[in-house]
């Protein structure tokens, strides 16, 4: 096909088509169900809750619950106020939460309900469960800042500024991990990470057991797991905050009051903004901080760990040197898997993402090497069909050979014909897309392997012999 | 009919328990919506459905917009679907129902694959979106040259003042194709029922009666509310023509706009979901004199009494014979089927929540194999759905159902040509045939079972508990809490991807799956907890 446009030159809509991003209060849900007894409440209609558990139910297969304040055309009129209360007033008699967290919805946003007021007037609490409520109108950003929004907005309502300072525990010296929205077994990982290294972790939010656990022996109101309120409540006697993201870390730096700013800017706690450890040069930075933080050596393991990944690396480079990859999702998780791939000698030519930040660019350059930044395609809000034309409207030797990115760029990698490895969310045409390992040493490993495998299974496919030796 | 085993717990008992958790207010609602079937005598059974959820209790229903959009609009291939709102309602809605479609070849027209937002964004919010949705308009005629473009409203637009019907207009007059707009914003209504009644609504008035075009098929008939999940539609479509009758239009599982434009050609039609369509059917009848009969396709009994009576509707003796030739080649492997499955799953008890209809046609496939269906209801239903039609005079016309509007029909000056005269409709009746009649799902449950309309999470759960069923039917959003307990559940909205279910050759596809589910090794892993603690069982048994 010749491009009907400059090289990088990406088409502009005015409809989206394909969008590659969801809505704000999707991601504070998934904040929510990553605290430990706490239900998310939707303050609108409740086609809200029922898509977004839809939404997620389907990627981790799991029960997710989101109750909603139900509005009908008369509470669109004169105010969603009372159905609040009464929906949160159910909400706490039927499941005795430790918390509800309340995110808004473009219905009650536009109409202009405040919330705040109205939880004011209820002394933020009802029989002892906390209520917590972060404003997410989906017409502003998406699922990502929705996700952010929440984090901050607990920490904000459980570290208020004056709290007193009870206690600096002097021995355990726990960090507060902010970790972004990773998969269940990116959490698990991380936890155990810390573990290695004796140092207690706060990890908000922590939905790695509740959305993916056992058989019950017995029911379960809201299933088991989660970052406590307790460990919420002591945030702010951390020795330090960890922040992961490019790209949050450039908006925290413009000003945005992320969880790990507010607690900095209230109570002095120190942060430490990092890039997603996707790949072993972010996984180094990573574990060299952590290190640093808790005085505690880098366990001998991971140290093996890093050397047997860079040794695939290495075994496995005939296979991806100079591959070609369209890479998409969420701003700060397409930055990191950039970084990756550019590590293991695959050409990230065209890094797109439904988020529109203003920074991702500016993410890519400081994770990117000087060179790559030149030859590739940075484009933020961004849908699947423009991402679809301007990969095909690319240069023969510029246009994507791999796709990596989550189930809705499938069509995408089926009419342009080329393989996909499945990564981050939502994954719903696989099994097990809440147990992809994306961080770390193992994680790059796991990474590599899938990718290769994917070159490979692609290039047995097309032979027309079918050699099984590769 | 509905199974042999009684049931041992008190409808009565379950029924308290879950009102339990409720504070008085809530449980005297809901209690209206939840009905024991004490005893055979059902007749003065009431289900107080189609009312509002009560904020804070986790329902399983959507919103109007979902059920506009999603539902009856989702399965149409040629129509470009654009939502204006922010981004969530089109994402979420993007080919998540499993209807399929078939396109005459690869590069014919199929938009169910895209998903078309305005993506509306705080300055639209503010200053009003239709300057954008008419340049989404404009762009996707330019790109696609579609038949035909249709708006979903959602819940913002409403609010702000958009008028999407006069942006339809104008852009119909400048572009020259059929645009309509839908005020389905997701605050309407009390579940997508709303939504349905809006779809069909829109189409009617803007589709229906286009294309007068009269195939000269001998046997025409339309399909009015089968959604073609999981090719359900193509094998319904299969044993029709096999019987020589042919469909004009279904609505709207595998259709066509054209189609759609041209329904009102055809000489009967057929219902079969009731809640979604039951009032097109009315509105075809009295604009265009076509009658409606109800019929089923789910379960190899209801397949053949629903052949039957179309073909006598068309008292015809030609298709009476074909019909009865078919049933009984089709039968053949359905007959071996339950009788290999059968003793397999004899004596094991369902439940099934879901739809407008799905919760009372898929019992007879679990008849079928000897299995008897504990409890039962409906996510969106209307108290006729439940009690029968006859009650629809006494239905209370509530705030809710007064937004949603009622066409008024007249018939049609030219085209209005009753298919059957008084005299005929009248002779067929007193043979026993009957037009537009729905018992609903209540005369089907057995003594012992309990309805409940609009189910809860947490009456799910209390259910799952006192009456221990060994599958669960319902959606995804049911389904992993439910396979926690250790049962098995199954999707009826999408069917788990699998299917088709319909008609003789997808009650074999329904059979086997049930048997796989029931007796896969899997569940010897994980033990229901009634079955580690036998303590919990039997407490409530009433007989």
């Amino acid at each position: 096909m010749t491009p009907s446009r400059p090289y990088k030159e990406t088409p502009s809509y005015t409809a989206t088509q394909n969008a590659c991003k969801m809505c704000t209060p999707l991601g504070a849900s998934l904040v929510f169900q990553g605290i430990e007894g706490c239900v998310p409440l939707l303050h609108g209609s409740q086609g809200c809750s029922t898509y977004m558990r839809r939404y997620l139910i389907s990627h981790f297969k799991e029960p997710v619950d989101i109750a909603s304040s139900n509005f009908t055309e008369e509470t669109a009129v004169f105010g969603g106020g009372a159905n609040l209360k009464l929906a949160i007033e159910n909400v706490a008699r039927q499941y005795a939460p430790s918390m509800i967290g309340i995110a808004t919805t473009c219905l009650s946003e536009t109409i202009g309900d405040d919330v705040q007021l109205i939880l004011n007037s209820m002394d933020n609490s009802i029989n002892g469960t906390a209520l917590v409520h972060v404003s997410t109108p989906s017409y502003s950003g998406t699922h990502v800042d929705g996700f952010h929004g929440a984090v901050a907005a607990v920490v904000d309502r459980f570290n208020p500024a004056g709290k007193k300072i009870v206690y600096r525990p002097k021995k355990k010296k726990t960090i507060n991990l902010f970790p972004g929205m990773l998969s269940n077994e990116d959490l698990r990982h991380l936890k155990d990470i810390f573990e290695d290294f004796h140092t207690p972790v706060t990890i908000l939010p922590d939905y790695s057991e509740r959305l993916e656990g056992p058989s019950w022996q017995e029911y379960q109101a809201i299933q088991k797991g989660g970052t406590t309120l307790s460990a919420i409540e002591k945030m702010n006697v951390s020795v330090h905050s960890m922040e992961f993201g490019a790209v949050l870390a450039l908006a925290a730096e413009k000003g945005q009051a992320t969880a790990g700013a507010i607690l900095n800017k209230r109570f002095g706690v120190p942060c430490t903004r990092l890039p997603i450890p996707i790949g072993v040069k972010a996984m180094d930075r990573f574990l060299d901080t952590l290190s640093q933080i808790s005085g505690q050596p880098v366990p001998e393991r991971y140290k093996k760990e890093k050397w047997r990944v860079v040794d695939t690396y290495v075994d496995g480079n005939k296979y991806v040197s100079k591959k070609r990859a369209l890479i998409y999702g969420e701003e700060d998780f397409v930055v990191s898997m950039a970084g990756f791939l550019a590590e293991v000698g695959i050409i990230p030519v065209l890094c797109a993402s439904g988020g529109k930040s203003k920074t991702f660019k500016a993410a890519l350059e400081q994770t990117l090497p000087e060179n790559l930044i030149d030859q590739i395609i940075i484009q933020n809000d961004m849908d699947f069909t423009c991402m679809e034309e301007t990969a095909a409207g690319m240069p023969e030797e510029m246009r994507p050979e791999l796709i990596i990115g989550n189930s809705k760029g499938y069509a995408m990698a089926r009419r342009l014909k080329i393989p996909m490895v499945r990564v981050g969310f939502p994954i719903h045409d696989r099994v097990g897309g809440s147990r992809i390992l994306h961080v770390g040493y193992k994680g790059a490993q796991q990474l590599f392997d899938t990718i290769v495998n994917a070159i490979l299974t692609e290039k047995q496919t097309e032979s027309r012999i079918g050699y099984s030796y590769m | 009919m509905t199974g042999e085993r009684t049931i041992t717990v008190n409808p009565e008992d379950v029924k308290k328990e879950i009102l339990a958790k409720y504070p008085p207010k809530v449980a005297r609602k809901r209690g209206k919506q939840i009905t024991p079937v004490s005893s055979d005598e059902k007749e003065s059974l009431q289900v107080g459905a189609n009312v509002r959820t009560v904020p804070g209790i986790i329902t399983q229903r959507g919103c109007c917009y979902a059920g506009c959009k999603g539902v009856i609009m989702g399965p149409t291939r040629d129509i470009i679907n654009l939502t204006h709102g922010p981004i969530g309602c089109g994402f979420y809605s993007w080919l998540t129902r499993r209807n399929q479609t078939r396109p005459p070849s690869d590069d014919a027209e199929n938009y169910m694959t895209y998903c078309f937002s305005t993506d509306m964004q705080d300055e639209d919010i503010v200053f009003g979106g239709e300057k954008k949705l008419k340049a989404a308009i404009q762009e996707a005629y330019d790109i696609f040259k579609p038949k035909a473009i249709s708006i979903f409203s959602t819940c913002p637009v409403g609010l702000i003042g958009d008028d999407v019907h006069a942006v339809a207009r104008e852009m119909k007059a400048k572009l020259g194709i059929n645009i309509f707009g839908f005020s389905c914003e997701g605050y309407k209504g009390v579940s997508q029922s709303a939504g349905h009644h809006i779809a069909n609504n829109t189409i009617f008035t803007h589709v229906v009666g286009l294309n007068d075009t009269i195939s000269d098929a001998k046997y025409k008939i339309n399909l009015l509310g089968e959604y073609n999940i999981g090719g359900d539609a193509f094998i319904i479509d299969d044993l029709l023509e096999k019987c020589g009758i042919s469909v004009v239009s279904t609505f709207s599982g595998n259709s066509t706009i054209d189609q759609f434009a041209n329904c009102h050609t055809a000489d009967l039609n057929a219902v079969m979901c009731h809640r979604s369509i039951n009032y097109v059917a009315d509105m075809l009848e009295i604009k265009y004199g076509i009658p409606w009969i109800k019929i089923s396709f789910l379960g190899p009994k209801s397949t053949a009494q629903s052949l039957r009576k179309i073909a006598a509707y068309f008292e015809d003796q030609e298709l009476i014979d074909t019909v009865e030739k078919v049933i009984a080649e089709e039968m053949v492997p359905v007959e071996a089927k339950i009788k290999e499955i059968k003793p397999r799953c004899e004596g094991k008890t369902a439940m099934m929540f879901v739809g407008g209809s799905r919760a009372h046609h898929y019992q007879e496939l679990f008849w079928d194999l000897g299995m008897k269906v504990l409890s039962a209801g409906y996510e969106f239903a209307h108290r006729d759905d439940y009690e029968g039609r006859q009650v629809i005079p006494d239905i209370k016309i509530d705030a809710d159902s007064r937004n949603i509007e009622e066409l008024e029909i007249e018939p049609d000056e030219t085209r209005y040509n009753p298919r059957k005269t008084e005299g005929q409709m009248k002779a067929l009746e007193e043979k026993g045939f009957q037009f537009k009649a729905y018992e609903g799902m209540i005369p089907d449950m057995a003594k012992g079972s309990l309805i409940v309309d609009d189910i809860s999470h947490h009456e799910t759960e209390t259910l799952i508990e006192m009456y221990k069923p060994d599958i669960f039917c319902a959606g995804i959003k049911e389904k992993y809490a439910v396979q926690k307990h250790g049962i098995p559940m199954k999707q009826l909205h999408s069917y788990d991807s699998g299917g088709p279910y319909a008609v003789f050759k997808g009650a074999i596809n329904f059979y086997e799956e049930i048997d796989r589910m029931l007796n896969a090794n899997i569940w010897h892993y994980l033990e229901a907890p009634w079955q580690k603690a036998p303590e919990l069982s039997g407490k409530y048994a009433a007989e």
